[in-house]
């Protein structure tokens, strides 16, 4: 048995834990394994539905009212009940933020390694994975031989597949056992802040990515200009951020936000392993840079070789007149 | 009075490709300079600041080589008072195993009546991204953790963190003692003075050996991904280009004809 733990939104799962059900099914197809998930959400008829379009026969639904605050600890300890209950051999989640938190949280309540970042399965009999390491510049083949493996699926690993034979997804309400230790952590209030502008970034359809190259937090008015007719969001290089020039929240990166839109526009951003971590997910590159070197551009899919403070306003202008005209 | 603990990894400083050791066992470092996350710079960057806040200490660990004095020496350069080194082969030792030999140190300096109050982690090493190591060291402590806090300060005995959540930011108010692990973007680190250079250079550093016997991290080896496949198509120089970009994309579809 393998357990799947989604989150969702309004909109029902979230792309990520599509993902993360895609790849456990073809785990678990490789494995022998029926896939389960366990959803903390109240499992609306939209969230039943995409679960069976994935294969799930059977979701959890850990059904307390402290739980309605999130806390890794309480979210994990509801998990590991399902876990043992249903005798998981494997216990999966996208590697989301909370996602690694509460597989961490499962990983040392059962006393058995994790693997986080997982992009393939090498083997199933010993299990063996492989997981991004640095950032994603370089893969670890690692074995996950305790009695339950616990992995997190990095996002983008798989293109979310419906299966061939949809389930009608039975929802199994589940009374956890908590213990008012697992819940000093839970979430107290929360602010409608940059973490908006975060999601606008990694749920964009177009990114223009501006680096040490914009010279200035002044320099960003035609790159701004340029998101703006793409409809797209602005993300940045960590120098960027450093530099005081945007916010972290537009960070784009091993330690920012990891974007998978259908194009980007590097534009004076050298393409370092750590910035490449985080835009390696988009269709297409097209890089903008003085360097023809640079790594940014000889990875990308199409470069312009110039100023970036020369190209990008060009491009703005035959955008206005095509539109116009 | 908060006495802070933050740890630290000293990681290879690769930019460019990513070079292993013969065995495919470990990032080949020979030829790069070594750093610390970013993640883990704003750790020592917050436990500066609530020890300063709270006429308490600040306390930097690293568990790997001998030459780690060397991140420990940045840290102490900006505001932590003393350091540990627990000296031990990284690649012998899983996130399990660091998760135990830390917890042994705050352990005996709690029994030598040191008080341990906070403990902060960098949210993920550079190198392994294992995502757990605070969450275990919670665990052999039995406190609680925090994990995607960007920021954080000490009232009385609790610590009130922060970090973006699913639908903004969220607060969390947890007693201490406790364990937070830290995202950067929340705070800036400061850059070291000349003074703090100068007390770094004579700043206390305990060296350790641990005594766990590691079970180790399950690799197999590493391996380099194949570079994309392609060459990049120029598509112009400087200004001259833009109607070829525009036609691009047009032809991509993200710009309609
Ligand atoms: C553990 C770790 C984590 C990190 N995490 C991140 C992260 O999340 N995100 C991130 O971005 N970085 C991250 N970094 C930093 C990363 O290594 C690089 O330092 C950073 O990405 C470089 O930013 P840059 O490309 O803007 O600057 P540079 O490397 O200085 O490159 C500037 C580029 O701009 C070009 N240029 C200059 N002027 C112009 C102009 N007028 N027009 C066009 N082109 C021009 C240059 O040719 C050059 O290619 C991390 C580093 C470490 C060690």
């Amino acid at each position: 048995m393998i357990i799947v733990l989604v989150e969702a939104n309004a909109d029902g799962l979230t792309l990520f834990s599509r993902e993360a059900l895609t790849f456990a099914r073809a785990l678990g197809d490789r494995a022998g394994h029926a896939v389960q998930a366990v959803v903390f959400d109240e499992p609306t008829d939209a969230i039943r539905q995409q679960l069976g379009e994935q294969g799930v026969a059977l979701a959890h639904h850990p059904d307390d009212p402290r739980l309605s605050d999130y806390a890794g600890a309480s979210w994990a300890a509801a998990a590991v009940d399902v876990v043992r209950s249903s005798a998981a051999e494997i216990v999966l989640a996208s590697g989301t933020p909370r996602g690694n938190e509460i597989l961490a949280h499962i990983a040392a309540r059962l006393d058995v390694r994790m693997a986080a970042n997982v992009v393939q399965v090498e083997s199933t009999d010993p299990l063996v994975v492989t997981r991004q390491v640095v950032g994603g510049a370089a893969l670890e083949d690692m074995r996950l031989d305790d009695p339950i493996a616990v992995l997190s699926v990095a996002g983008h690993a798989c293109d979310p597949q419906a299966a061939s034979v949809a389930m009608t997804t039975e929802v199994a309400t589940v009374s956890p056992t908590l213990d008012e230790r697992d819940l000093v952590t839970r979430v107290m209030q929360v602010e409608q802040t940059q973490a908006e502008d975060t999601s606008a970034l990694t749920g964009a359809r177009v990114v223009v990515g501006a680096g040490r190259g914009a010279g200035g937090a002044e320099g960003f008015t035609d790159l701004l200009e340029l998101t703006e007719l793409l409809g797209g969001a602005l993300g940045v290089s960590r120098v960027v951020t450093s530099l005081g020039w945007r916010p972290h929240s537009e960070q784009v990166g091993q330690t920012g936000s990891r974007i998978a839109p259908d194009l980007y526009i590097p534009c004076g951003i050298s393409g370092a392993i750590q910035h490449w971590a985080g835009c390696q997910s988009a269709k297409t590159i097209l890089a903008i840079n003085t360097d023809p070197e640079a790594p940014m551009v000889t990875r990308a899919h199409y470069a312009v070789i110039g100023d970036l403070h020369e190209v990008v306003p060009a491009i703005n202008k035959e955008l206005r007149s095509r539109r116009t005209g | 009075m908060t006495n802070v603990l933050v740890c630290i990894k000293r990681v290879p400083d690769v930019s460019g490709e990513v070079l292993l050791t013969e065995d495919g066992m470990s990032v080949d470092a020979r030829h790069v300079g070594f750093t610390v996350s970013p993640h883990e710079e704003c750790a020592v960057e917050l436990a500066t600041q609530v020890a300063d806040a709270t006429g308490g200490s600040a306390t930097v660990l690293t568990l790997g080589p001998s030459d780690g004095v060397e991140q420990l020496r940045s840290a102490l350069a900006v505001g932590c008072s003393s350091g540990v080194l627990v000296e031990a082969d990284t690649d012998r030792f899983g996130p399990a195993d660091v998760a135990a030999a830390i917890a042994d140190v705050v352990r005996a300096r709690e029994a030598a009546g040191d008080s341990v109050d906070l403990v902060l982690l960098g949210n993920d090493a550079a190198d392994t991204g294992d995502f757990q190591v605070p969450v275990r060291l919670a665990y052999a402590l039995d406190r609680p953790v925090l994990t995607n806090i960007s920021s954080c300060e000490v009232d009385a005995d609790r610590v009130i963190a922060r970090g973006d959540g699913p639908d903004g930011t969220e607060i969390f108010e947890v007693p201490l003692p406790a364990v937070v692990a830290v995202l950067e973007g929340g705070v800036t680190p400061r850059y070291p003075s000349i003074t703090g250079r100068m007390k770094a250079k004579k700043a206390p550093i305990d060296i350790q050996t641990p005594t766990v016997e590691p079970r180790g991290s399950g690799r197999v080896r590493l391996r380099v991904p194949p570079p994309r496949s392609g060459t990049v198509e120029v598509l112009g120089q400087g200004a001259d280009a833009a109607p070829a970009v525009v036609d691009l994309l047009v032809k991509i579809g993200v710009v309609s004809a």
